[in-house]
């Protein structure tokens, strides 16, 4: 099928990108913060994709550009994974007045546009990298609790719960050990996609200058940096945003098809 | 019918209280306050005191929240710190340069979304369908800002055909009505465009996905079994059926909306509110951030209860079926 050619199409780019921001340090020809020209340089055989405005090696910052992206998306993704199961797990097994309590807390945090919630928070926090992460995780965990809760509102009702009550297993044992394991393949189809939308999140925040802070590279703010020379020196916005790009297509792509393998709509 | 919208909008109230709670208590709990970023650090600290008073911000936090509160259902959102309007005054004066980007790209939005997401559900697997899956996922994964630079970095840097930003030729003496409109149209060409695509390609899959759902129907068999032209079929039993769901998704890609218009507005330079906010955010001017979350707030609440209020219409099952 089409769709399993590019899921795995998406994954081994993944893998890709996983292992040069894994090696980053092995891997660039120069160091990602030292200023190596007077002028940005278009790209060359020496500088593959040119240099930035204070003439340091895109090639190199991208490298380790690749690193910040993606360890934001994952421990931001963690995050909101943790909490939307949490809190959607609690709403969909006790029913009631916790459901309700959740359910309302939820619509209170998607009636906020999520970027400007994020961009208050951190202009109150001091932007960097730790707080860029958990700000993205604490503001994106709502869809994952809303369909967690589906899925145990329906896993609820079958028969091994209730046989797991009869014999006298805590909530707790049966909300973790017991659903929990049945409930994982949304959670992973939705945290895959998850991660591509808080890798977006982090590359807007640092657009902004609200997200991780120079002299750190993140593809994001690269992009902030390119901004201001788009006339005289283009591959410095074109480079970064290709590579987002990318990234957060293979992981739609590696996304979509974990969604059909699991066979959730 | 009634009874929903009524129960339907007093859910909205706790929501909105929610919001306001959620919002001040995250601006103030920063450490410093607002003073510090505008005033000279050699002003006099008797000076700060008194403007910190005259703000309010001498007061503990709860004291500060129920006096926004009650002035806030008065219709009294506080002036804004920087240019000491009433933040209502400000925020108006904004707001219809940002409509006019939305519903601009709204009803674009619908008008491309509704054609691709059913013809390419009625031609599934062929070449049609592959290409929109294809460009909806391009959509989905490129950055709003990126894609805005880059329409720019086209159009006005190096094609030179549009401006690049704002919403007026600010060289242009031309006092005629008529090419003023079309200065404003050409403006809004770059900004429009980056919204739209935006929204479209999400937008899609959701109207394909309703689509395919319908055709696979046992009425749409029956009408195919005895024997109606595929054209009625599609038109007249399916696409009706599909159009429902679609109608709560544009309910909620309004917050998507508005989070693409704090981004858009800010790189295309457009003097709306989303520019206005992420402007009053960094100058923790927070009557004006309440201001603007509210609003923003009041109109995706507004948005879900319409786009409820119309699912209900269309869909007799809903008003019938669950009480």
């Amino acid at each position: 099928m089409g769709r399993n050619k590019l899921a795995l199409f998406g994954a081994t780019l993944l893998s890709l990108f996983v292992l040069v921001a894994i090696f980053a340090p092995m891997i660039v020809p120069y160091d990602p913060s030292a200023i190596l020209e007077n002028d940005t340089l278009a790209p060359s055989a020496q500088h593959w994709f040119g240099t930035d405005d204070l003439g340091r090696d895109i090639f190199s910052r991208a490298v380790f550009g690749a690193r910040i992206s993606l360890t934001v998306g994952l421990v931001a993704v963690v995050i909101s994974l943790l909490l939307g199961t949490l809190l959607g797990a609690l709403a969909g097994y006790f029913g009631g007045w916790t459901d309700s309590l959740i359910m309302r807390f939820v619509d209170v945090m998607l009636a906020f546009p999520s970027i400007f919630l994020i961009l208050a928070i951190q202009a109150m926090l001091t932007p960097n990298i730790y707080n860029v992460m958990v700000v993205i995780g604490l503001t994106s965990w709502m869809g994952v609790a809303r369909l967690v809760r589906g899925e145990y509102l329906k896993i609820r009702e079958l028969s091994y719960v209730e046989a797991a009550k009869a014999i006298g297993c805590s909530p707790a044992r049966i909300i973790f050990r017991h659903i929990l394991p049945n409930a994982m393949g949304p959670i992973i189809v939705a945290g895959t996609l998850g991660m591509a939308g808080a890798i977006l999140t982090e590359s807007s925040l640092s657009f902004l200058g609200m997200g991780v802070q120079p002299p750190m590279a993140s593809w994001g703010n690269m992009l902030m940096d390119a901004q201001a020379y788009l006339l005289d020196a283009p591959w410095m916005a074109v480079i970064p945003g290709l590579l987002i790009f990318t990234t957060v297509l293979s992981l739609y792509f590696v996304g979509e098809g974990l969604r059909e393998k699991v066979g959730v709509s | 019918m009634k009874s929903f919208v009524v129960k339907r909008l007093l859910q909205a109230i706790p929501i909105l209280i929610g919001v306001s709670v959620l919002s001040f208590f995250i601006m103030h709990l920063a450490p410093g306050d607002p003073t510090a970023l505008f005033t000279d650090p050699n002003v006099n600290p008797a000076e700060l005191a008194r403007i910190r008073a005259n703000w309010g911000l001498d007061q503990p936090i709860y004291i500060q929240y129920f006096y926004w509160l009650g002035n806030a259902l008065r219709g009294n959102f506080g002036n804004s710190y920087m240019t000491g309007m009433p933040v209502i005054k400000e925020i108006a004066e904004r707001l219809p340069a940002t409509l006019l980007l939305m519903v601009t790209s709204f009803v674009i939005t619908l008008l491309i979304t509704i054609p691709l997401g059913v013809i390419s559900a009625v031609k599934k697997g062929k070449w049609f369908d592959n290409a929109v899956t294809v460009f909806c996922f391009a959509g989905m994964a490129t950055p709003s800002f990126w894609l805005g630079l880059m329409l720019m970095l086209l159009f006005a840097v190096k094609l030179n055909w549009l401006p690049a930003v704002g919403m007026y030729d600010v060289m242009s003496n031309d006092k005629c009505q008529m090419s003023n409109v079309l200065d404003v149209i050409r403006h809004m060409i770059l900004p429009v465009t980056t919204m739209t695509l935006l929204s479209l390609t999400g937008l899609i899959r959701y109207q394909r996905a309703a689509m395919l759902e319908v055709l696979n129907q046992d009425f749409i068999r029956t009408a195919r079994a005895k024997g109606l032209p595929e054209r009625i079929v599609i038109f007249k039993h399916a696409l009706r059926n599909a159009l429902i769901p679609i109608v709560t998704i544009l309910g909620l890609s309004l917050p998507d909306l508005f989070g693409g218009a704090f981004i858009i507005e800010t790189i295309f330079a457009w003097p709306g509110m989303g520019r206005l906010g992420v402007m009053a955010i960094f100058q923790r001017n927070y009557p004006l951030i309440m201001g603007i979350v509210m609003l923003s707030a009041v109109l995706i609440v507004v948005g879900n209860l319409l786009a409820d209020i119309a699912y209900a219409w269309v869909d007799p099952r809903v008003r019938y079926g669950k009480k």
